[in-house]
């Protein structure tokens, strides 16, 4: 059987499963479909807000970003896990208390301000629709490989598939068929780990291996890829290169944006009690953590083997051959990527050979004169490639490849659903019903619901085409908004009484607006190239990458609402003492719907 | 005491189990993995030292008992208030 028929096999045998639980738990009233009807267990839940969560950023696209950047992306790993300390310890069990289905039903109850919940929405709005960008970029990236066509049209296809797919059911549907996604998802993401590791360490376990020797070198593996990489030129592995501020501050950003993304706050709200909802925080990121602590053993291995691939006699020997990359079944892999236009080679020099090295660095572009070569020959290695890509690097075997593929869309699709869930709950919920036509029935409520994911889908398709970043940057770049404007609103409703309407409203405001103008100003406006004034490469501000504002953006959230607070009118007796409710456990009934 | 004091005591207690934790939450990912790597540069561990450990696995690790620390020591104090839900 040939990959391309194995690959269909996977990746359709995953959808039947899917497509079949759906069915099997078809939302019916709009209370199962967005929060399940709150009876799902807190490790069933765990396990679903993982899928939810970990989309193709995680999936598809983090591991690459680490493998070609090393010690300096560590940011991913902590921010996208440690948001859910805050997120467990700040917001999930008082929201759960609370009681209603939405984020922003809660800021507009505890702002007492129909304005509030409506900026809210507009904030969770333009996060989602951002991070849903991300996810369709991984989406055509896993179709383009596996349908074997370029990753534009494979995109097209992706949305289609990810449209038909969210408007089946709602959170019932989507929780149970999430469990079935995360485990396809961590099995897939975990057997080509596992075995790398034993190829390269001796070691079944990704994440010990990485610490562990490299077998045919006898080096400690780390050491051996800091030799590699600083020999054709490039950065050392384990090493800082970048500004230490701007590091924190994207771990910062990453973390507060985290515990402030709707689609996955909502699912705090689907437990039963609030006591659940915090054991639920810990289950999710035990699920979390099983990718996350492979996902640096991933990318330093790939690394690895691509640099002893591209230089198989060695960094002092004789580069790869045209030849061997055109006959050779271990580089099988270099023809099939290059169909999706992510990556590429060119023999420059004409010698015959592809030499794969940094050609800005100086100590390389004299040994480039002595040796005759002319640049850097692998002239395209698109980074969102590297995981799905990484088992047929290693010459793993059919089916393995046939999961990832499976995998990767199963990351994708779960948290496109989510988001498209979060973003089709704003709309019809906290906007049409909530403000604009009070009066709608339940029937034309779940219509709306499915015209705004439609919409969104045509809006993400539209940005994805040019995206401002890989994938898992771009869903950097929605951490950061939901950073900025959600999460300080969340935060001091709960902790604070003091904190009033008009400084919640003008905090989540002037948050939104800054960050939101950083990031078009670096990346161009609504994401058009060529639009912006300033790069990352030199931002505006200093170090600040536009990935890491959000942690400023939400600093001035928290200083703007606070000082407008204490210069408006307190807070009523009747928020306060609903504050003081949100609190204390005692009296966590099921959620009721709020209009 | 009454209600609103024993409610008040709750809170507070929350609150600064909440502050500890987060003051551990800081110190693995921000201290060890980012600002204090410098410092534990002399400790090797395969290859590289232990702030690239932190950074890339420990402050993980330490993430996941911090959570179900908090889980277990809040459900404990509800007990404790008799806050908890019926």
């Amino acid at each position: 059987m040939d990959q391309f028929t194995l690959n269909l096999l996977f990746v359709g045998a995953s959808f039947a499963l899917y497509i079949g639980i759906a069915i099997w738990a078809r939302a019916g009233s709009t209370s199962e479909f967005y929060a399940a009807g709150r009876g799902v267990h807190p490790v069933t839940n765990g396990m679903a807000t993982a899928a939810d969560w970990m989309s193709a950023a995680s999936f598809i696209s983090m591991a690459g970003l680490i493998a070609f950047t090393g010690y300096d992306n560590s940011s991913f790993l902590m921010g996208w896990t440690g948001g859910y300390v805050l997120l467990a310890l700040l917001l999930a069990p008082y929201l759960r208390k609370f009681g209603k289905f939405t984020v922003s039903e809660f800021i507009g109850d505890r702002f007492y301000s129909p304005t509030a919940r409506m900026v809210a929405v507009i904030c969770l709005l333009v996060a989602s629709i951002t991070y849903v960008i991300g996810q369709m970029q991984g989406v055509g990236i896993a179709f383009g490989r596996f349908l074997e066509i370029n990753a534009t049209a494979g995109l097209l296809i992706g949305a289609c598939v990810v449209f038909a797919y969210a408007v089946f059911g709602g959170m019932k549907g989507v929780t149970y068929t999430q469990v079935a996604q995360y485990c396809v998802l961590i099995t897939a993401y975990t057997i080509p780990a596992i075995f790398i590791s034993l190829q390269l360490t001796g070691n079944p376990v990704p994440a010990l291996g990485l610490f562990g020797e490299h077998t045919a070198s006898g080096e400690p593996l780390l050491a051996k890829l800091d030799q590699i990489v600083t020999d054709l030129g490039f950065a050392e592995y384990t090493v800082a290169h970048g500004s230490t501020i701007n590091m924190v501050l994207f771990t910062l950003s990453l973390m507060i944006g985290t515990a402030g993304l709707p689609h996955v706050i909502m699912r705090f709200f689907t437990v039963p009690r609030v006591s659940d909802a915090r054991w639920s925080a810990g289950w999710t990121l035990v699920f979390i953590a099983l990718l996350y602590l492979t996902a640096p053993a991933v990318g330093a291995m790939a690394r690895l083997n691509i640099s002893e691939l591209m230089w198989p006699n060695g960094t002092d020997g004789q580069a790869v051959s045209v030849e061997q990359i055109e006959s050779d079944p271990e580089y099988a892999w270099m023809a099939t990527w290059e169909k999706t236009g992510l990556l590429g080679w060119e023999d420059k020099n004409g010698d015959g050979r592809i030499q794969y090295y940094n050609d800005a660095n100086a100590d390389l572009q004299a040994k480039a004169a002595e040796n005759g070569w002319e640049g850097n020959e692998l002239t395209n290695f698109n980074r969102d490639i590297l995981v799905l890509a990484n088992p047929e690097i290693a010459s793993l075997p059919g089916w393995v490849i046939g999961l990832v593929a499976a995998g990767g869309l199963a990351a994708a699709l779960s948290t496109a659903a989510g988001l498209l869930l979060a973003i089709s709950s704003a709309v019809s919920h906290d906007l049409l019903k909530g403000q604009l036509t009070p009066n709608m029935s339940e029937k034309s409520e779940l219509l709306a619901a499915r015209i705004s994911m439609a919409a969104a889908i045509v809006v993400a398709v539209i940005l994805g085409l040019n995206p401002p970043g890989f994938a898992a940057q771009t869903v950097a770049l929605a951490f950061g908004l939901a950073a900025a404007s959600i999460f300080p609103a969340l935060m001091m409703g709960i902790f604070s009484t003091r904190i009033n309407n008009v400084g919640a409203v003008a905090g989540m405001l002037a948050g939104l607006i800054v960050t939101l103008l950083y990031i078009f100003l670096h990346k161009g406006w609504f994401f058009i190239p060529d639009t912006n004034s300033f790069t990352d490469a030199d931002p505006l501000l200093g170090p600040v990458k536009s990935t890491s504002f959000g942690a400023i953006g939400a600093a001035v959230n928290f200083l703007v609402a606070y000082v407008v607070s204490s210069m408006t009118k307190e807070t009523p007796q009747e928020i306060k003492d609903l504050v003081q409710s949100v609190r204390i456990p005692r009296g966590a009934g099921t959620a009721v719907e709020g209009h | 005491m009454s209600q609103d004091d024993d409610n008040n005591a709750y809170w507070s207690a929350n609150v600064r189990l909440i502050l500890i934790s987060l003051v551990i939450w800081a110190v693995v990912s921000f201290g060890f993995g980012i600002v204090l790597r410098p410092l534990l540069s002399g400790i090797t561990i395969g290859g590289t030292d232990l702030g690239f450990w932190f950074a890339q696995q420990g402050s993980i690790l330490v993430f996941l008992v911090l959570i179900f620390f908090y889980a277990w020591r809040m459900n404990k104090l509800d007990r404790e208030f008799g806050v908890e839900e019926e």
